[in-house]
């Protein structure tokens, strides 16, 4: 039988990068894999989760385990919303014994893509390549702490042909992102990510790879306002490139 | 004497009856010559943490270890601390609780007039900056000298330490020549090893004349009854050895059980906090002078410290109180870089400061730290004691809602936010009217450079990239559609 995994976008890759679902999706169906998008979702409840609001936050987490429970995979491009899912959600479900057994198994079967890659699918890229070579730099996005994700996606990245991989200096620091925290300490927000960008610059790269839809924003958004030229992608993106995918829909 | 007017605004904020972390912050943010400083010393720091650690056969083994030993001790720590007083008193000391910063202070101040002692030399001590002790015996008229190097700089230059072990942080070179030159009136002189040289024969000639030590603890031995304290100058050890009476002031949450115990806690606390293998000087003492024997007090006190910490332990955040102050969570953080310790307005700064001093000193008035933060996790990440600091930043701030310390306003946008995305159909409405409004302001370039309300803080710093012309959830029912 085919095996399927479900497709959790996450709000902001939904609205702001819709083709790194699309990319997602044809990659994993390329790779053998029957893809469904139960289109009930909508948020898994992080940003209030993150700010305290923690009975709202649980309702949407019982959302998310509703519609995702009948999946065997749930696979995500986001980092962060994947953390949410597995290491946040038992904090909202402590002692309640009908809710844990479900909590835990959606919070088992939820991977972020790149995990996916590695630990289910793993793949190994080097038989793919870009079309030219391209100068590439990678941001460890923060998230991938949480879910306990080193180099997974910094050794894909270099597997790819063509990819003329540039070490970022401090990968591992945050962008200044942090939700609703990029709004209410603008200034702190933006010293961090004018060092990111700084780091970025330095490395003239024509691509930098962030898999996480908030960060990307952000650095996007720093670099377009500063004038650097790279472009931000998500690995996805790279890789459905190519395999000569086009992720502009269907 | 030039003072750092940087320095002296946060101070001027930080000891305002109601602290505002945002201006302060804003402030520190926008100062580049502290943002240079503190970042490249604290980057150094935090490399050369991750480069010794990684020389270690299994770190993070070592790391729960110890934050298990930390935890039990607190667990414990009512059978604990009878078991140091025990020895401390079998070891010819004294034991002294105080339940207040207070209560300590009067308590030393009386150690030292009942005693007449007039020349003190301290050593570098988070909890004597805690209860501001330097200060009070001042007051008292004793001659208080700081004999680490960087808390004599701060000391001479009415400033405040701005990291938990590397005090001047804040400080370059230039402040630092400055303020030896007015002080001592020498020549200007840039060379760090003269002016430590300086500093050197300042203090000798206070080392051999004080007549009480005064030193913090690293850890608190219980099985022994020995106090440990690491550093790199070795005038703790001055304190230690030459003074007529010696006081140790130190946190009930510094126990460890046994003294072999030592051996997993300083094999992690030099590497965390400095990425040295070990320290200069490991130091463990607590008895007193011997009849033959040339040093050593003739008097040890100890003075074990509250403070709000049996509060903290009896509720959900005793974990918090592991912490052995190596400020590996400062090195690591990316908001500490970028601001530095002053604006935290407390002695603990960085994300272990966000978190204890509301615990310590009330969240309500320190209710926008939690909030700093962007949950990042390189703190908990560094830690060597593993204390979930972002998880607790979380906690504090549900606590805050739970509370009603922010405005009813934010609890009213979270509430309708939260309860729209539960209906799919909401969701797609505002997103649809996200889209739409984002796009027309982005005038076809893909960027919106101007927002209005909680927008208007993103597009103060970089530019928001507008929405995709159809989203995911569209193009999907086109696929389905299509089909």
């Amino acid at each position: 039988m085919q095996p399927t995994a479900a497709l959790f976008i996450t709000c902001l890759t939904d609205q702001f990068y819709p083709r790194v679902g699309v990319a997602v999706t044809k990659i994993l169906e390329h790779y053998g894999w029957r893809v469904e998008f139960p289109e009930a979702q909508t948020c898994c409840g992080q940003p209030f989760f993150n700010n305290g609001f923690h009975p709202e936050a649980r309702k949407l987490a019982e959302r998310m385990i509703e519609i995702f429970e009948p999946y065997d995979y749930v696979i995500t491009p986001s980092g962060s919303c994947c953390a949410m899912v597995r290491e946040q959600f038992h904090h909202l479900f402590k002692n309640d014994h009908a809710w844990e057994p479900r909590m835990h198994k959606v919070s088992s079967v939820t991977h972020e893509f790149v995990e996916f890659l590695h630990k289910v699918l793993k793949l190994d890229l080097s038989a793919i390549s870009l079309p030219t070579k391209r100068r590439t730099s990678y941001h460890y996005t923060c998230h991938l702490r949480g879910i306990g994700l080193k180099d997974e996606g910094v050794r894909l990245l270099q597997q790819i042909g063509n990819v003329d991989f540039v070490p970022l200096e401090r990968t591992d620091q945050c962008c200044g992102f942090g939700g609703t925290f990029a709004m209410k300490y603008p200034e702190i927000s933006g010293a961090i990510v004018e060092d990111k960008v700084k780091c970025i610059e330095q490395t003239k790269a024509e691509a930098l790879v962030c898999n996480d839809a908030g960060c990307t924003m952000n650095i996007s958004g720093m670099c377009h306002r500063s004038g650097v030229s790279t472009q931000v992608v998500h690995i996805a993106e790279l890789i459905a490139e190519a395999l000569g995918i086009d992720c502009g829909g269907w | 004497m030039e003072s750092d007017p940087n320095t002296q605004h946060f101070l001027e904020e930080a000891h305002a009856s109601k602290f505002d972390f945002h201006s302060v912050s804003v402030k520190a943010a926008g100062d580049e010559r502290l943002r240079r400083a503190v970042n490249n010393a604290v980057v150094r720091q935090d490399t050369g943490r991750k480069q010794i650690l990684s020389l270690m056969p299994n770190p993070l083994d070592l790391r729960i270890l110890a934050g298990d030993i930390k935890q039990h001790a607190l667990d414990h720590l009512d059978f604990y601390l009878d078991q140091v007083r025990a020895n401390v008193e079998r070891n010819g000391g004294q034991v002294h609780f105080a339940s207040t910063a207070e209560e300590a202070r009067r308590m030393i101040v009386e150690i030292a007039r009942s005693r007449g002692l007039k020349t003190c030399i301290k050593s570098k001590s988070m909890a004597s900056e805690e209860i501001e002790l330097a200060h009070a015996l001042e007051q008292a008229g004793m001659d208080v000298v700081e004999t680490d190097l960087g808390e004599f700089i701060l000391q001479i230059d009415k400033d405040k330490p701005s990291h938990i072990v590397t005090p001047i942080i804040h400080k370059d070179l230039r402040s630092i020549a400055t303020l030896f030159s007015s002080y001592f009136k020498t020549p200007y002189n840039e060379d760090p090893k003269s002016l430590t040289m300086q500093a050197r024969v300042y203090l000798r000639d206070k080392f051999r004349r004080a007549d009480l030590g005064i030193t913090g603890g690293n850890f608190l031995v219980a099985d022994t009854g020995q106090v440990c304290v690491v550093e790199n100058e070795g005038n703790a050890r001055q304190s230690v050895t030459t003074p007529r009476v010696l006081v140790s002031l130190v946190g009930i949450e510094k126990i460890v059980p046994r003294e072999v115990d030592l051996s997993v806690m300083l094999k992690l606390l030099a590497r965390s906090a400095t990425g040295q293998a070990m320290t200069v000087y490991t130091s463990l003492f607590g008895e007193t002078r011997q009849s033959g024997e040339r040093d050593g007090p003739e008097e040890f006190h100890l003075v074990l410290l509250d403070n709000g910490r049996s509060e903290i332990l009896a509720g959900p955040y005793r974990e918090t109180l592991r912490c052995i102050r190596c400020g590996a969570c400062l090195n690591a953080c990316p908001i500490y870089r970028n601001i530095g310790g002053h604006a935290y307005g407390s002695v603990y700064p960085g994300p272990i400061g966000a978190l204890i001093t509301p615990l310590f000193q009330g969240l309500g008035n320190f209710k926008d730290l939690p909030q700093a933060s962007s949950l990042c996790g390189a703190c908990y990440e560094a830690c060597p004691v593993r204390i979930d600091i972002p998880k607790h930043l979380i906690n504090l701030r549900r606590d805050i809602v739970t509370q009603h310390l922010n405005s009813a306003t934010e609890r009213a946008i979270y509430r309708v936010w939260a309860s729209g995305l539960r209906s799919p159909f909401i969701y797609k409405c505002v997103a649809m009217f996200q889209k739409w409004d984002l796009r027309r302001r982005s005038k076809k370039t893909g960027w919106v450079r101007k927002l209005p309300f909680v927008g208007a803080g993103w597009t103060q710093i970089r530019d928001m990239p507008a929405p995709a012309a159809k989203t995911f959830h569209q193009m999907w029912a086109n696929r389905k559609s299509g089909q």
